[in-house]
C-alpha cells in the first residue's frame, strides 16, 4: 500500500511534463478540444497541495485500528519473544560449543561435550522412515477422496480424515507401545532377513554380526517412523485433495471425452495440476513429523550414537532429548537444551516456509474476491 | 409531480412484495424427449453400476489370490505369518486381477483397474489404521471407564497397586479444563482480533504480521514448553503450575486460531462489506455488525478446532505444569496435571492396574475430542453467509419488520411533508365504487395529525392509508423468494380504490 501522498506527487511530476510539452509544441496547443492552462507557477510554493481522498477516521473507528494494530503486534511480540529469547539463551551453549554442536554425538554439557549431530540423524532418520509411509498412503487417499469415492461416501471420508488430524498424539503413542511395537517386529525381522544385504535395512552388532532376536527389534526408528506417519497423514492427505479439487473440470472432461480412463485423466490432469499440492502437503507434514515428541518419547529407546539402521533398537529425537533432559538439566545444560530446540525450529521454519509457498503458489487466487 | 413519484414509489414497494410474474404450478419438465420417432429403443443401458463380468473379476481375483497364498503359506513353501499372508494375498490379487482385466481390455483398461485398486487399498488401509488407533484406545479404556469412581475420585489415596475401583482422574479433567480456559480467554481475543486486523486493516504490517503467524505454527510443541518452562517458570514463577501449561497451549493455540479464522473471514463476501460501506457505515461497525456475524459459524468451528489441538497437546504440558494425583483449583499455585499427561504418567507404570487407568484416561480424552468436534461439525458445516433455516427465518422476519418500518415511516413523511399533494377533490373513503370526480364534498373524518391546522379548506383531504401489505404473503415471500403459490397475483393492477386515487384527479391537484 502506497501513500496517496506519494502518488500524487509522481502523478503531479509527469503531469508537469506533459503541459510542459503541450505548451512547447508548435501548433498543438490551438488543435486541443479543452484549453491548456499553464500551472501556477514556477514556484512550488504557489501550486496547491494534492488533496488526499482519505477521509478521516472517525473516534471508535480510530479505537478499531488501533485494537487491530495492538492485538497485531501482541501476536507479534509473542511470537518474536520465543524467538529472540531462545536464541539469547542458546547462544551461550553455542559460543561454547561452536561448530562442533553440529558433529558432536555426545549429549553431556556438563563436561562442554555436547551436539546434536546423534539426535538430529535420528529425528531425520525417523522422519524420512515416517515420509516413506505417509507419502503414498496420503497420495492414494487423496486421489481417492477426490476422484473416486461417490458423493456421501466421499464427505463421509472428508470428515474422518479431518477428526483423525484432531486425534491427540498421546493416543498415538499408546497404540505404538502397546500393539504396534509386537506387530510389526515379524515384519522387521522378515525385512532384515530378506533385504539386510541393503546397509540400510540390516541389524548387526558391533562386530557386524547379523541380529535375530526380537528384542533387537523393539524401539527402533521404523516403529516410530510408522506411528509418525498416521499422526501426519490426515495433514497430507487434507492439503493433497485440496490441491486435487482444484483441478479444472474442464480439463478433466476433455480428457474424458477423448476416451481417456479415469487413471488416464488423473495422470494427465489431475497429478499435473495438483504438483504443488503434493509437494506442499508432503512437506508440511514432513515439518509436523521433525517437531512430533511425545510418541517418539513413548516408543524409542534413546541412545546418543548415530545409527543407520532404522530397524535396529535405540534412536534419538531433538524434541525426546528436550523432554529426557529438561529436567535435570543446569542452567547451562538448558542453554544447550535451547540450542537444540533452536535448530529444530529454524529446520521445521524452513520446510514450512517453502511448503506453504508451494501450496500458494498452486493454488488459483481467484476464489476470493476482498 | 411529486404525487407522481411517490405513486411510483408506492408501486415498486408492492413489487418489492408481490413479484411480478405470477407463479404457476410447473405441469411440463422443463426438458422433453425427442421423439422417437420409428427407431427402435433398447433397454436402459445402466452407465454407472459394475457390469457381472467386471464383478467376477474382482470376486474371481479375491477368491484366486487367497487360495494361492494359502497354498504357499501352509502347504509348499516355509513361509509362516498372516503379515506375510496377507501381503502375498494382495500382490496375488493384482497379478490376477489384471491377467483377468487383460483378457477384455487393452493396457490401458489394465493400468485403471490396478490402479483404482492402489487407490482404494490405501484409502482402506489408511482409513482402517485411523479408526482402529482411536478404537483401541476406547477398547482398552473400557475396564477403566466402567468405574463410576474414575471420574469422581482422584489418585491421591490410590497406589498403582490399587484396584480399578479406587481412585480417578477427577483432579486432571479439572486441570484439562482449568488450563483449556485460560488458553482460550488468551486465545479467542488475541486469535480473532489479529485475524481481523490481518483482513479488515491490512497494510505492511498486516503482512508482516501473517508471516510471523505462520513462521509460529512450525514452531515444534517441545519447544513451545521449553520456552515457557525457561522463560516464565525460571525466572517468575520458579515453579511449575497450571497457569505456566495455559500459556504454553496458548503459544500452540495463537496460530492455529489466527491461521483458520483468517481463513474464514477471506471468505466473507468482499461485496457485503462494500455494501455496508456504501451506507456510510463506519469500518468498526462493518466489522461488528457484517463480517464478524457473516463469519460466525466458521470462527466458532476455528475456536473449537484449535481447542481440539490444545486439549490434546502433551509435550508443551510435561515440561510446564508438573505432575501431581491432587485435586488443585488454583492454576496459579502448585502443580495441576492434564489429561493428555496424566496419559502419559500412568503408563510409564509397569503395572497393569495403571496401564488400564492410562487407557481409561486416553478414552476420556479421546471422547472429549469426538465430543468437541462433532460440536465444530454441526456448527461450522456451512460457509459464512449461509443460515440454517431457524436463522433464515428469523432473518426474514427481521427483514419484513424493517421494511414495514420503512414504508410506514416514508408514508408519514410524505404525509407530513406535502399535505396538499395528497388532497384531493374526492372523498374516496372506502368506497367500494369510485364517486364521481366532479363531485366535492367534505368529509368528516379526515384524520387530523395528516392534515396542518391552517390547511385551505376546500380541496378535501383524503386520509393517508399505508401500502396495502399481506403480511402472511410477505413473510411467505420471503422465506421461500417466491410469492405464495395459493393466493394467485391479482391480473387488475390496481383494484383497490384506497391505495390509488384516479390519476386524472391527481394531475388536476398537482
Amino acid at each position: 500500500m502506497t501513500d496517496p501522498r506519494d502518488e500524487g506527487a509522481e502523478r503531479d511530476a509527469t503531469t508537469e511534463l506533459l503541459v510542459e510539452r503541450v505548451l512547447t509544441a508548435p501548433g498543438l496547443r490551438d488543435e486541443l478540444a479543452t484549453e491548456v492552462l499553464p500551472l501556477a507557477g514556477g514556484d512550488p510554493e504557489a501550486r496547491p497541495e494534492p488533496r488526499t481522498l482519505r477521509s478521516r477516521p472517525s473516534g471508535p473507528d480510530r479505537l478499531f485500528r488501533l485494537t487491530g494494530f495492538a492485538a497485531g503486534g501482541t501476536t507479534v511480540a509473542i511470537m518474536l519473544a520465543v524467538g529472540v529469547f531462545l536464541s539469547f539463551n542458546a547462544a551461550d551453549a553455542i559460543s561454547v560449543a561452536g561448530l562442533s554442536f553440529f558433529t558432536t554425538t555426545e549429549w553431556s554439557p556438563e563436561t562442554q561435550d555436547f551436539g546434536i549431530a546423534a539426535v538430529l540423524f535420528g529425528t531425520v532418520s525417523i522422519a524420512i522412515v515416517a515420509m516413506c509411509v505417509a507419502v503414498p498412503l496420503a497420495l492414494g487417499t487423496a486421489l481417492l477422496i477426490s476422484e473416486v469415492a461417490p458423493g456421501r461416501f466421499k464427505s463421509f471420508l472428508i470428515t474422518l480424515v479431518d477428526l483423525m488430524a484432531a486425534v491427540p498424539s498421546v493416543v498415538f503413542g499408546l497404540w505404538g507401545v502397546f500393539f504396534l511395537q509386537e506387530s510389526v517386529i515379524p515384519v522387521s525381522q522378515w525385512i532384515s532377513k530378506y533385504f539386510g544385504w541393503i546397509p540400510v535395512f540390516a541389524v548387526t552388532d558391533a562386530d557386524g554380526v547379523r541380529l535375530t532376536d526380537a528384542s533387537a527389534f523393539t524401539s527402533s526408528a521404523f516403529i516410530a517412523g510408522i506411528v509418525v506417519a498416521l499422526m501426519v497423514v490426515p495433514t497430507q492427505t487434507s492439503v493433497m485433495r485440496e490441491a486435487f479439487s482444484q483441478a479444472p473440470i474442464g480439463e478433466r472432461e476433455g480428457a474424458l471425452a477423448l476416451g481417456s480412463t479415469r487413471w488416464g485423466m488423473i495422470q494427465t490432469v489431475v497429478l499435473p495440476f495438483g504438483r504443488g499440492g503434493i509437494i506442499g502437503g508432503t512437506m508440511l507434514g514432513l515439518g509436523r513429523a521433525l517437531g512430533e515428541t511425545i510418541a517418539v518419547y513413548m516408543i524409542i529407546s534413546p541412545i546418543f550414537v548415530i545409527n543407520w539402521q532404522v530397524l535396529k533398537t535405540g534412536s534419538n529425537s531433538v524434541s525426546a532429548l528436550i523432554a529426557l533432559r529438561y529436567g535435570e538439566a543446569s542452567e547451562f545444560g538448558l542453554s544447550a537444551l535451547m540450542a537444540a530446540g533452536l535448530v529444530l525450529f529454524f529446520i521445521t521454519l524452513v520446510i514450512n516456509f517453502v511448503a506453504s509457498s508451494i501450496v500458494a503458489r498452486s493454488r488459483s487466487g481467484a476464489q476470493s474476491e476482498a | 409531480m411529486m404525487t407522481t413519484e411517490t405513486q411510483t414509489e408506492l408501486r415498486e414497494d408492492e413489487l418489492l412484495i408481490e413479484p411480478a410474474e405470477p407463479t404457476q404450478p410447473r405441469t411440463r419438465p422443463r426438458t422433453r424427449r425427442p421423439d422417437p420417432g420409428t427407431t427402435e429403443t433398447g433397454p436402459k443401458r445402466l452407465v454407472r453400476s459394475a457390469t457381472v463380468s467386471d464383478r467376477f473379476n474382482l470376486l474371481g481375483a479375491g477368491a484366486a489370490a487367497i487360495a494361492v497364498s494359502t497354498l504357499l503359506f501352509f502347504f509348499l513353501t516355509p513361509m509362516t505369518g498372516y503379515v506375510g499372508w496377507i501381503v502375498v494375498s494382495f500382490l496375488g490379487f493384482l497379478l490376477i486381477y489384471a491377467l483377468l482385466v487383460s483378457l477384455s481390455g487393452n493396457r490401458q483398461e489394465v493400468s485403471d483397474r490396478i490402479l483404482t485398486c492402489l487407490l482404494v487399498s490405501a484409502g482402506v488401509i489408511l482409513i482402517f489404521a485411523l479408526v482402529f488407533v482411536v478404537a483401541f484406545a476406547l477398547l482398552r479404556g473400557l475396564p477403566a471407564l466402567a468405574h463410576l469412581n474414575f471420574f469422581t475420585e482422584t489418585m491421591k489415596l490410590a497406589g498403582p497397586l490399587d484396584p480399578l475401583s479406587m481412585g480417578g482422574i477427577l483432579h486432571a479433567i479439572v486441570g484439562t479444563l482449568i488450563q483449556i480456559s485460560i488458553a482460550l480467554a488468551i486465545t479467542i481475543p488475541l486469535g480473532i482480533a489479529t485475524a481481523v486486523f490481518l483482513n479488515e486493516i491490512g497494510g505492511k504490517f498486516a503482512r508482516f504480521v501473517r508471516t510471523i503467524s505462520d513462521a509460529m505454527t512450525a514452531l515444534p510443541s517441545i519447544v513451545a514448553g521449553l520456552f515457557v518452562y525457561a522463560a516464565v517458570i525460571q525466572f517468575i514463577t520458579h515453579e511449575r503450575s497450571g497457569f505456566a501449561a495455559s500459556l504454553a497451549i496458548s503459544v500452540m493455540m495463537l496460530p492455529i486460531i489466527i491461521r483458520a479464522s483468517d481463513v474464514v473471514l477471506r471468505l466473507v463476501p468482499g461485496n457485503l462489506r462494500e455494501a455496508s460501506y456504501a451506507l456510510g457505515t463506519t469500518r468498526w461497525r462493518t466489522v461488528w455488525h457484517v463480517v464478524l456475524p457473516t463469519a460466525r459459524s466458521g470462527l466458532v468451528t476455528a475456536v473449537i478446532l484449535g481447542t481440539a489441538r490444545g486439549i490434546g497437546e502433551t509435550s508443551p504440558v510435561l515440561l510446564t505444569s508438573g505432575v501431581t494425583a491432587v485435586l488443585n483449583f488454583n492454576p496459579f499455585e502448585g502443580p495441576m496435571i492434564s489429561l493428555p499427561l496424566q496419559v502419559f504418567d500412568f503408563v510409564k507404570s509397569p503395572e497393569p492396574n495403571m496401564i488400564a487407568r492410562g487407557f481409561g484416561t486416553a478414552a476420556t480424552l479421546v471422547l472429549l475430542v469426538l465430543l468437541l468436534f462433532l460440536i465444530a461439525r454441526a456448527i461450522g458445516g456451512r460457509a459464512p453467509g449461509v443460515l440454517s433455516s431457524r436463522q433464515q427465518r428469523s432473518a426474514a422476519m427481521r427483514s419484513a419488520a424493517d421494511a414495514s418500518r420503512i414504508t410506514l415511516r416514508h408514508m408519514q413523511r410524505e404525509a407530513a411533508a406535502h399535505p396538499i399533494e395528497y388532497a384531493v377533490e374526492t372523498p374516496v373513503e372506502d368506497a367500494p365504487v369510485a364517486p364521481d370526480p366532479g363531485e366535492t364534498k367534505p368529509v368528516a373524518d379526515a384524520s387530523p395529525e395528516t392534515a396542518p391546522e391552517g390547511a385551505p379548506d376546500p380541496p378535501v383531504r383524503r386520509r393517508i392509508l399505508p401500502p396495502r401489505l399481506d403480511w402472511g404473503r410477505l413473510r411467505h415471500s420471503l422465506t421461500t423468494g417466491r410469492a405464495d403459490p395459493e393466493t394467485p397475483v391479482d391480473p387488475d393492477p390496481d383494484p383497490d380504490p384506497d391505495s390509488d386515487s384516479d390519476p386524472q384527479t391527481e394531475e388536476r391537484s398537482s
